[in-house]
């Protein structure tokens, strides 16, 4: 009881110590918001306003019906190039796709002679290429049948796919990518924080002092976990409601309490990582470095921005002992689709397991390196 | 150089404020060429700031200020002043590096000043001669003693023999042999220099006695000026410290008098409560401390004395636990010492010789925070707190934090928060060092009252000779030995004919003697020549530069661990994100809900089921159980086959097939709904070869650049180029911060180096770091993942160089603008990844963002250096279509420059 006390006491020091530091607030004002609307509304997953370019050679009824045919939301308006140009464009990437329509398409289409059209894709964008291309075909198909005035174009389907996204009808990025991101910062944020204030501590000779007074290393290292992670969750609450609710007017669908004790549960974890980074990067430059491969790691291998079933099996399997990878599954579990603790209690047990983890080896590691620094 | 009468400095109506509080308050003083001129006055008076002042550290506020015939004030007479005057700040050894050796020091200033060469050499054999540094060149400046340091630091100030060395308290916290001998070193040097003037502030008034003139000075205000002899003669007092405070005013002097110890009585026989028996540490090859037994009785002020480094502050840490012992044993309250008992950790109070509260609490918060640690009860906190703060007089600024308060204030807290317990011993080590006579002799009289009234038995160090005479018995150590154990009294007597101060020198030198030839300074007649005014004249000077890369660069070098973490981190995420962000969707879960069962329905589950893109994952009996797997994300997808499927199929009228995608990862769904497509086209054409006859035209798609869609073409280039943001930035984002938290920045404010010089010089170990970096992830990017370099390879180094010198630069930018590493280490990581990440194309293509993502990535220089990689590695191309980037990323680091020149402060505020 005294015990909690205490970890209660020291950790509002730790609060105390960021409140008042307003460049760091502002940091992490601007974590939770700007840096999620700019990501959520920026960037497309999905086939939309893909740039498009096209070289023109036949001039004819057909082709420029075949130019506007590419329509927003999924292309952006095609834009005509001269054949020369098509280097350039697609070397600087200001298209990923030219369409190459050659002299007499449409005379020879309608003579049946099979005509060819060429479709440019510059692979090196591998979110967009594949998708697109289909899209495209799609397109081509459509208009040209059209223009044949038949119904069902040969070569078509015997059927009628019917695709129902479930949880995000329109599978639109900026739903997904607002949690991802949402996601990741807290990440960031709760690693740098606790971690650098172990080491603000140790370099500022603190930590010794704390030590030779009556207290634990679990106290002090509790406190920073429940200070820290606390400052991270009421953030990144704070966010998911005014910004991922309001600003971009994302439906959640699961219950916040819930999400709220998931996140909890993960702070809890990536603040015990960051402690325990604390204790083998000793110094503040040495951190920095550290730092940077876990949370990268941490945020784009955890299934927050490629499947993680397009992973080697061994990655996969490390990817188990990430805290994030069940956050991610957690967090898109509450709020996209709206499961239950029923479903998700796994992904919580997973992290609170992992996180007792780190939290036991960075108090094993804790004592250790003060007396080596000593 | 000023001639001989005319004031080295003249001050006018000089007042500086902290906020509120004025530090120096219409200060008007003339101090005269060629003098010895000692600074002395209490704790957080205006000493420092004054100094400051003149040294060109600070910006000066208000007032006039004329320096060697020069204006501070003025840019251009900074710069000729910074070439005449050395500044040595306050704090042990504060303006050096500590993991540098001495010899590497030595020659950082000596090239900061533009001695290089032979000249250079010889200055510095002869300066290390003199100082006794010669034999430990190779040791680095942190390992050294108190003493050594500061000698360094005086050789590292006189290396371009100023006309004016400016000394903040350089003697403080060194034991007194070292102080003898740096007075020594002293004498010698002005000997050889007699023109140069010596500004000297201490805390030690019978240090200043020996000055030729004395400023005393109070509450930022000057109270008296002139050679000791006058202002003892005009106070009518024989000593310094008896006319200082003659010279306060009345209300200030009022309870001052010197702390009497009484003698103990009749506890002679009690039990010892620290006992200490053949206690000895070894880090490595050092023994810091040997063998050493002593025993403290209850009640008892037990002195430990000794030079700098002689491991009293290792013995008292092994009494408090925080260090193990190598051999013996130690007892406190009768349990040994490092138990992890905290009922006896709440019986002691530990102060360690630096501050080791925390800065952002206040005053009162620190006690208040340390009752509730002590676990007093909630009821006594309020009043205990109150008592500490009028018992040390910190009632006045209770609500300020300690990085606002002088030294002696800061002491004095920490003594507050170690009583505030009430424990039964106190070990204090060095708890007076900086702190000024008058706020001693108080301290003193509460840790008699402590031991005589209250039986706190109190186990301090010093370097001061009248508290050694006021303890008990002492022990003088060296070396990690105890040369002697005893009363003071009797310890003077026996090896000093009285005087404890020569007893210890006596001892000290003996016992150094025993050890090696003694290191008695020779300071040369005379000094080689000053380097020529014209070498360190220039407004840019490429040696300058130089010399913080060589630092930059030694310093780097010194600390493999992070070179390791610069070197390995990039390569292990490099393989990680290789191998694990893939775009080939693979092993999708499906479930399917086939509601028709026929030979049709089967053909397509099967189809799906034999593609290595899918895996499948049960089939459900109905649409709330296929739904409930999607939930639960068990499944990625459910294929719903509906009743009468086949049929319809045979007939040819174009049956629905409903797919139900997991639309919460849209770029899985987005890919799973393509690779469906495709596998079902193919399977209902082997169910119904020949039916779809054939196409009027034929589409042909031509992927480009990555012909097989391979995700190792296209991702690993641009994790390169991620991982050359983030690393570089990191490190340049500490290299500026990390001098003002730890206080060399002042080097820069008072050396004749530029801002300029100062961030390119520790920028370019950086970028040499970045490109050998950027060397050992492309040969990954090539071997491991299978490319080739298709374009020119010259374009592709010439990017990276500038590249990671804008990505460096950027890190400088930060670096110059935050205030703490924290919020360095924070802003870096954090502005750095969304463009990198989302908006410089290495993961969606630019030409897709939105208008102001857009902008945000081309402001940012992650996306040309993307398309300068992905052009050379994947597309072929050289500098005649790459050169627009390349010219943009010089463009940044020239605009990063500027930001971060523009952004680092030339002088303190």
């Amino acid at each position: 009881m005294a015990s909690l006390r205490i970890t209660f006491r020291l950790g509002l020091k730790e609060l105390w110590a960021v409140l008042r530091d307003p460049v760091l607030l502002g940091l992490v004002a601007y974590t939770f918001t700007i840096a999620i609307v700019t990501v959520a509304r920026g960037v497309r997953t999905e086939v939309r306003d893909a740039a498009i370019a096209v070289v023109d050679l036949d001039q004819s009824p057909l082709s420029n019906r075949l130019v506007d045919a590419f329509l927003p939301p999924w292309f952006k308006p095609a834009r005509a190039i001269e054949l020369a140009e098509v280097e350039r464009v697609m070397e600087r990437g200001e298209a990923t796709f030219v369409l190459l329509i050659p002299a007499g398409f449409e005379a020879d289409l309608l003579a049946a002679r099979e005509p060819e059209l060429a479709l440019l894709v510059d692979a090196t964008a591998m979110t967009l290429a594949g998708n697109g291309a289909a899209y495209a075909r799609a397109i081509l198909e459509r208009e040209i049948a059209r223009f044949l005035g038949r119904e069902v174009v040969p070569g078509s389907l015997p059927i009628r796919l019917e695709v129902r996204a479930r949880f995000n009808p329109n599978l639109e990025a900026g739903r997904f990518l607002a949690v991802t991101q949402l996601v990741n910062n807290l990440t960031i944020l709760a690693i740098v924080l606790a971690g650098a204030a172990v080491i603000r501590e140790r370099e500022h000779g603190t930590l010794e002092h704390l030590l030779t007074l009556p207290l634990r290393p679990v106290e002090v290292v509790a406190a920073k976990l429940w200070a820290n992670g606390l400052l991270v969750l009421v953030a990144a609450l704070l966010s998911l409601e005014a910004v991922v609710r309001g600003v971009l007017a994302v439906p959640l669908a699961g219950s916040p309490l819930l999400f709220a004790f998931g996140a909890a549960v993960y702070l809890l974890a990536v603040t015990a990582l960051g402690v325990m980074l604390s204790t083998v990067a000793t110094t503040m430059p040495r951190f920095g470095l550290l730092a940077i491969p876990v949370f990268v790691i941490l945020n784009l291998l955890s299934g927050g921005f490629t499947p993680l079933e397009s992973m080697p099996r061994w990655l996969q399997l490390a990817m188990q002992l990430s805290p994030t990878t069940h956050l991610v599954a957690f967090a898109q579990g509450v709020l996209f689709r709206g499961a239950g603790l029923d479903v998700l209690w796994p992904r919580i047990l997973a992290m609170a397991l992992i996180g007792a983890g780190f939290a036991g080896l960075a108090l094993l590691r804790f004592r250790r390196t003060i007396a080596a620094v000593a | 150089m000023s001639a001989r009468g005319e004031p080295a400095v003249r001050c006018q109506g000089l007042v500086h404020a902290y906020g509120r509080l004025r530090a120096l308050d219409s200060v008007d003083l003339a101090i005269p060429a060629g003098a010895l001129v000692g600074f002395v006055g209490p704790d957080g008076v205006g000493k420092s700031t004054l100094l400051a002042l003149i040294a060109g550290a600070k910006r000066l506020q208000s007032g006039r200020l004329e320096v060697l015939g020069l204006d501070p004030s003025r840019r251009a007479d900074r710069a000729r002043l910074a070439r005449r005057i050395a500044y040595m700040p306050q704090g042990l050894g504060r303006n050096l590096y500590p993991t540098l050796s001495v010899a590497r020091n030595l020659a950082f200033f000596a090239s900061l000043h533009g001695l290089e060469g032979e000249s250079a050499r010889r200055r510095i054999a002869l300066l290390s001669e003199a100082t006794g540094l010669a034999s430990f060149l190779d040791r680095p400046a942190g390992k050294l003693s108190g003493g050594m340091k500061q000698k360094l630091a005086l050789a590292c100030a006189l290396v371009h023999d100023p006309d004016l060395l400016i000394l903040d308290e350089p003697t403080t916290g060194v034991d007194p042999l070292s102080r003898r001998r740096f007075f020594e070193l002293l004498a010698a040097i002005r000997a050889a220099r007699p023109a140069m003037t010596v500004l000297f502030a201490t805390a030690y008034m019978a240090e200043a006695e020996r000055f030729d003139r004395v400023v005393a000075i109070d509450a930022g205000r000057i109270l008296g000026e002139g050679p000791p002899a006058l202002l003892c003669a005009r106070t009518g007092t024989a000593r310094l410290d008896e006319a200082f405070v003659a010279l306060l005013p009345p209300e200030r002097r009022r309870d001052h008098r010197p702390a009497e110890r009484p003698p103990r009585r009749g506890e002679e026989n009690v039990p010892p409560v620290i006992e200490a028996r053949g206690l000895g540490k070894r880090f490595g090859a050092f023994t810091a401390v040997d063998r050493v037994s002593f025993s403290i009785g209850r009640g008892e002020i037990f002195g430990f004395l000794g030079s700098n480094g002689c491991g009293k502050t290792t013995t008292m840490k092994m009494l408090v636990g925080l260090l193990e012992p190598s051999s013996g044993e130690a007892f406190v309250l009768g349990e040994p010492a490092g138990a992890d008992s905290l009922a006896a950790r709440r019986r002691i109070g530990y102060m360690s010789q630096s501050f080791s509260l925390y800065e952002e609490l206040t005053v009162r918060q620190n006690l208040e925070l340390h009752a509730a640690i002590y676990g007093l009860p909630r009821a006594e906190r309020g009043r205990r707190v109150a008592e500490q703060l009028a018992r040390f007089e910190l009632a006045q600024v209770a609500d300020r934090r300690p990085p606002a308060l002088p030294l002696g204030l800061r002491q004095r807290l920490q003594l507050a928060v170690a009583t505030l317990h009430e424990p039964e011993i106190l070990i204090l080590d060095e708890p007076t060092s900086g702190v000024d006579p008058i706020a001693r002799d108080r301290f003193w009289a509460l840790l008699i009252e402590l031991a005589r009234t209250r039986g706190v038995t109190i186990f301090l160090s010093t370097h001061f000779m009248d508290e050694a005479l006021r303890c008990d018995r002492i022990s003088l150590m060296h070396a990690g030995r105890v040369l002697a154990v005893g009363e003071p009294g009797t310890i003077a007597r026996e090896h000093g004919q009285g005087d404890l101060e020569t007893a210890f020198v006596e001892l000290l030198a003996a016992a150094e003697a025993s050890e090696r030839a003694p290191l008695a300074p020779s300071a040369p007649t005379v000094l080689p020549e000053p380097p020529p005014e014209a070498a360190a004249s220039a407004a840019f000077s490429p040696a300058r530069l130089l010399a913080f890369s060589r630092r930059e660069g030694a310093e780097l070098l010194a600390d493999p661990v992070r070179l390791a973490f610069a070197l390995l981190g990039p390569i292990v995420l490099l393989l990680a994100m290789g191998f694990g962000i893939s775009f080939d969707v693979e092993n999708l879960r499906f479930a399917v809900l086939d509601q028709d069962r026929t030979a049709e329905s089967r053909a397509v589950v099967r189809a799906l089921e034999g593609s290595r893109y899918f895996e499948p994952a049960g089939e459900p009996t109905g649409s709330a159980e296929a739904d409930r797997l999607l939930e639960a994300a068990r499944v990625a997808l459910v294929l719903a086959i509906p009743p009468g499927f086949g049929r319809d199929l045979v007939a040819g009228r174009q049956p629905e097939l409903a797919v139900w995608l997991d639309g919460a990862n849209t770029t899985r769904a987005e890919t799973a709904r393509g690779y469906v497509l495709g596998v079902v086209e193919r399977a209902l054409r082997e169910l119904a070869p020949g039916e779809a006859g054939t196409a009027p035209f034929r589409l042909e798609t031509r992927f480009r650049y990555n012909q097989e869609f391979r995700s190792t073409a296209a991702i690993p280039p641009g994790v390169m180029m991620m991982q050359l943001v983030m690393i570089p930035a990191m490190l340049g984002a500490l290299a500026v911060v990390r001098e003002k938290e730890l206080g060399s920045i002042v080097n820069l404010y008072t050396t004749p180096a530029t801002r300029l010089e100062f961030l390119i010089g520790k920028q370019l170990p950086y970028i040499a770091t970045s490109l050998a970096s950027f060397l050992s992830l492309l040969l990954i990017v090539l071997f491991v993942f299978d490319n080739r370099l298709r374009g020119d390879p010259a374009t592709l180094a010439l990017g990276a160089l500038l590249f990671v010198s804008a990505t460096t630069a950027f890190g400088l930018v930060v670096s110059a603008f935050v205030r703490s590493q924290i919020a360095a280490i924070f802003a870096t990581a954090i502005l750095c990844m969304i463009p990198t990440v989302n908006f410089s194309g290495m993961l969606y293509p630019v030409a897709t963002l939105d208008a102001v993502s857009r902008a945000i990535g081309q402001s940012f220089p992650a996306l040309y250096f993307q398309r300068i990689v992905t052009g050379v590695v994947n597309k072929g191309l050289g500098l005649d279509s790459l050169w627009p980037d390349l010219v943009t990323l010089a463009g940044f680091v020239l605009l990063f420059w500027v930001l971060a020149v523009a952004l680092l402060p030339e002088q303190e505020r």
